[in-house]
């Protein structure tokens, strides 16, 4: 690698100091990056990663400290600014507009022109053509960025910043959203751009992905820097630590499974969407009380058509679902409620919660029109209120008090806050929809202790999620999703990662082979 | 069952398609004048509401900034004729100083009356719905009030533009000299009209201009993040649609006639809002579904001038004169419920955009 050579980092962020009303977001942070080098930024949700990001990326001005590029001294203005000196960002959230080609997502904001105020679509298109093969994939040019797969998506916000020759390179979380196999192919490619000359900086809170392909790690904790690490010399359980500021039980002990009689019973459900497409043509599973059953898949194979239909918000066009030995096929949200269903949606801002409502009034979103909440049409705001301190003290919500809006809270927050009012009564079925998505290590823990302890008291609990890791490490069983069938069941402590990962890819009936050997 | 199929033999049906075929052949150049003539304003409003919704702004005042336009223009043309005298008529289109004066004039009011709109749904981050009906209002009340005051003083207008007169050896070309003559024999504003269409479908789709007018109405963080300006793009696409609207505003009270009528735009705003969605957001297809609206009324101002006879005119006269004048809006109502879904309007049309937090 011929950035070791080079004396001068490619990035030095120098005393950086950021100060919102309040808080210190960043406070005196040390960054330098060298040319070649793949640098993780490893923090928890709100330690300040993406304040110093962003700080980069000129969208935010420090308080104190400076930046030095190869040396030398700059003022970042603007993303246009950090984009001309050679900083590029890939967005957790991609930054891509899906009606247009790839092509011109590409070349948005740095066009190729032709004559006058034309585009020269030709040259844009080739000069496409020719980094993405000079970096070892594919893509077609004129194709709708729309109809691409997450991981080709992913390709364009990268590809727009080489087509702007950056340098620096900041990724955040750029594995989030990927498959097991989608995110070696990212490694691949990352580590070709730093063999390139090129600098990249990978913000995570994975700590496996950023031992796996990072050269050197700083941890950020709370606006500072806490230790700078190399791969070969650390743990993940000490990156945990230094991470969250205590030691952290990274996989929680699931303990042993007391299964009890069987709890739901789902037969041939099929479910179409509004264009009356069958998303899922048909799905049976059991659960029985006291146990974990994953769902695996990648998003979009019918998870959510699943759920909804589970839960009542979708009508089944066909089949049986059971819980309990009670027959309770098409029943609407409020009946599920009351039969002791509980739910976690998976998009906790659009289904969850409803943000600019206090905390106590998203706490009692399920049971507000029973006692002790209601008397009749009148609502009780003293004994909501008492309840509500109860469950933020039990959950351990970290709120001012709970007539806050929901909105002011953090990820984790507003996600124990979902949990908390589910959670509190017996259930019979839980439903879990991406439970942990977006959180930090330590809510992650808060959270599988949760599910655990409801799995104990005799909940069946139905676990869908992304996060393949997630599944694997709670599951008594994990079924495997594809297309809308679930094309495999495996048991969750013996499952291989990969092989779960291959069929979540593919459905297992295009490598039969493979599939016998896993 | 069978009472109804024996009413039917009594009407000759294939008669009376012989007879409409036969009709509209002999009023082709009635109907394909008076159509593309109705389309010009419809299609300028329609552009202005490409322009501000391809950026990402829903602007429903189109019909509120046509009417200002209207009247604007033709009051600083009838008073510069006033101040200055009319003066000769160039040969072109018959423009005269005090007319060039009010069609500034009318641009000028169409571009503010936008600004206004831009600030409250841009800046202020008002419903945009809101505003545009806001525009829409205030133009109807205070042009009407304004006309009201100004005609008790009998103010006589500055004229009108001029058509272009195709010349006869075209017109009389075999097949396509009907075309050439409907298409050609206008004012200045519905021949500047077709070139603007096919002006801004370029723009839109092959220049800088275009892809990040595209971007900022789909996605506009995403064009944040790649260094263009979102809110600026905003404003200088919507301000500069309010030309567009304007020009609409000229047609009519410079143009198509001479005077100023409290509300003369009867709707044709909205119906340049219809044809935007039937055009899918596009110049070229907007120009399209105003021809189609254009052609009904078309239709139905050829039934008064020159009424059919035989039996289709006795099946004309069974239905009310007023329905074949309403006739252009219910087929607007019609065809807009067929597209309405299936066009798709920009992702972020009518979100007012926020600048990253400086978090």
């Amino acid at each position: 690698m011929t950035g070791e050579l080079a004396s001068v980092p490619a990035l030095e962020m120098r005393g950086i100091t950021k100060r919102y009303p309040g808080v210190v977001a960043n406070d005196h942070i040390d960054l330098d990056v060298r040319r070649g080098e793949i640098h993780a930024l490893l923090g928890e949700n709100g330690a300040g990663k993406t304040t110093l990001m962003n700080i980069l990326y000129g969208l935010a001005r420090p308080n104190e400290g400076e930046i030095l590029l190869d040396g030398k001294t700059v003022q970042i203005a603007d993303p246009s600014d950090a984009i001309s000196r050679g900083i590029s960002m890939v967005h957790q959230h991609f930054m891509l507009v899906p009606v247009l080609s790839v092509a011109e997502n590409v070349v948005l904001g740095a066009e190729t022109m032709a004559r006058g105020p034309f585009l020269d679509r030709r040259e844009a298109s080739k000069r496409i053509a020719a980094l993405a093969a000079q970096f070892g994939f594919e893509l077609d040019p004129d194709a709708r960025v729309g109809s691409l797969s997450v991981g080709q998506q992913q390709r364009v916000e990268i590809l727009k910043a080489l087509y702007r020759d950056a340098q620096i390179l900041v990724l955040d979380e750029p594995t989030a959203v990927l498959t097991p196999q989608e995110t070696d192919e990212i490694f691949v490619l990352l580590r070709r751009l730093a063999d390139d000359g090129r600098s990249i900086i990978f913000i995570s809170h994975k700590l496996y992905e950023v031992l796996a392909i990072a050269d050197r790690i700083t941890v950020i904790r709370r606006g500072r820097v806490i230790g700078d690490r190399k791969p070969g010399e650390t743990t993940e359980a000490e990156l945990a630590e230094l991470m969250v500021g205590r030691e952290v039980e990274l996989t929680v002990d699931r303990g042993a499974s007391h299964v009890g009689g069987p709890m739901l019973h789902v037969e041939g459900l099929r479910v179409t969407d509004e264009r009356k497409h069958e998303i899922v043509p048909g799905v049976s599973l059991d659960i029985r009380a006291g146990e974990i059953l994953g769902i695996a898949g990648v998003a979009g194979n019918g998870q959510d058509e699943l759920i909804e239909a589970l839960i009542g918000l979708r009508k089944p066009s066909g089949g049986k679902v059971s819980l309990d030995g009670r027959d309770i096929t098409g029943c609407s949200p409020r009946d599920m409620n009351r039969a002791g269903v509980g739910y976690v949606p998976g998009d906790r801002h659009r289904f969850g919660l409803i943000l600019s409502f206090p905390v106590y009034d998203n706490l009692i979103l399920t049971s507000y029109y029973r006692e002790p909440y209601s008397h009749g049409p009148l609502r009780d705001g003293a004994a909501v209120a008492e309840s509500a301190d109860a469950q933020v003290a039990r959950f351990d919500i970290r709120v001012p008090s709970s007539n806050v809006a929901t909105s002011t809270l953090s990820g984790g927050n507003q996600q124990k806050v979902i949990v908390a009012r589910e959670f509190e009564r017996p259930l019979k079925l839980l439903i879990l929809d991406q439970p942990t998505r977006g959180l930090d290590v330590g809510s992650i823990e808060f959270i599988h202790k949760q599910i655990i302890a409801k799995r104990d008291a005799g909940t069946a609990v139905l676990l869908v999620s992304a996060e393949l890791d997630e599944v694997m490490e709670i599951s008594d069983r994990i079924a495997v999703i594809y297309r809308g069938r679930i094309v495999a069941e495996l048991d969750g402590r013996t499952a291989d990662k990969s092989a779960v990962g291959l069929l979540m890819a593919t459905g297992g009936e295009a490598n039969p082979a493979e599939e016998a050997t896993a | 069952m069978s009472g109804i199929p024996d009413a039917l033999n009594a009407i000759p049906v294939l008669g009376i398609v012989f007879q409409l075929v036969g009709y509209l052949l002999a009023n082709l150049d009635s109907i394909s004048n008076t159509t593309v003539a109705i389309a010009v304003p419809i299609t300028l409003a329609a552009l202005c509401g490409v322009l501000c919704e391809r950026s990402g702004v829903v602007n429903i005042g189109l019909e509120g900034i046509m009417l200002t336009a209207a009247f604007v223009g033709w009051f600083a043309a009838a008073a510069a004729a006033g101040a200055i005298g009319t003066g000769t008529p160039s040969p072109f289109f018959g423009a005269t100083l005090p007319l060039i004066i009010g069609v500034a004039a009318a641009v000028v009011a169409g571009m503010l009356v936008s600004l206004l709109h831009a600030w409250l749904s841009i800046s202020l981050r008002v419903d945009q719905i809101i505003s545009g009906t806001i525009i829409n209002i205030g133009a109807a009340g205070i042009t009407g009030y304004m006309y009201s005051l100004i005609s008790a003083q009998s103010l006589v207008g500055a004229g009108q533009f001029e058509k272009y007169v195709v010349p006869q050896g075209v017109v009389d070309l075999p097949i396509v000299g009907w075309l050439i003559n409907a298409v050609l024999s206008q004012g200045p504003v519905g021949l500047l009209t077709i070139a603007i269409v096919i002006f801004l479908q370029v723009m839109l789709f092959r220049s800088r201009w275009g892809l990040r007018t595209r971007a900022s109405g789909e996605h506009p963080r995403a064009a944040e993040t790649v260094g263009i300006d979102v809110i600026w793009l905003r404003y200088r696409n919507v301000v500069a649609s309010g030309a567009l609207a304007a020009l609409g505003g000229v047609w009519l009270s410079m143009e198509q006639t001479g005077n100023f009528n409290a509300g003369m735009t009867q709707g044709r705003g909205f119906i340049g809002l219809a044809a935007m969605i039937v055009g899918r957001w596009t110049p070229l297809g907007a120009f399209g579904a105003a021809l189609l609206f254009a052609s009904v009324g078309g239709f139905s101002q050829s039934l008064t001038i020159s009424h059919p006879t035989g039996n289709l005119g006795d099946l004309i006269n069974l239905v009310p004169g007023e329905f074949w004048e309403a006739l252009p809006y219910i087929i607007t109502i019609v065809v807009l419920a067929g597209f309405i879904g299936r066009s798709i309007a920009p992702a972020a049309d009518g979100v007012p955009y926020e600048r990253e937090s400086a978090s």
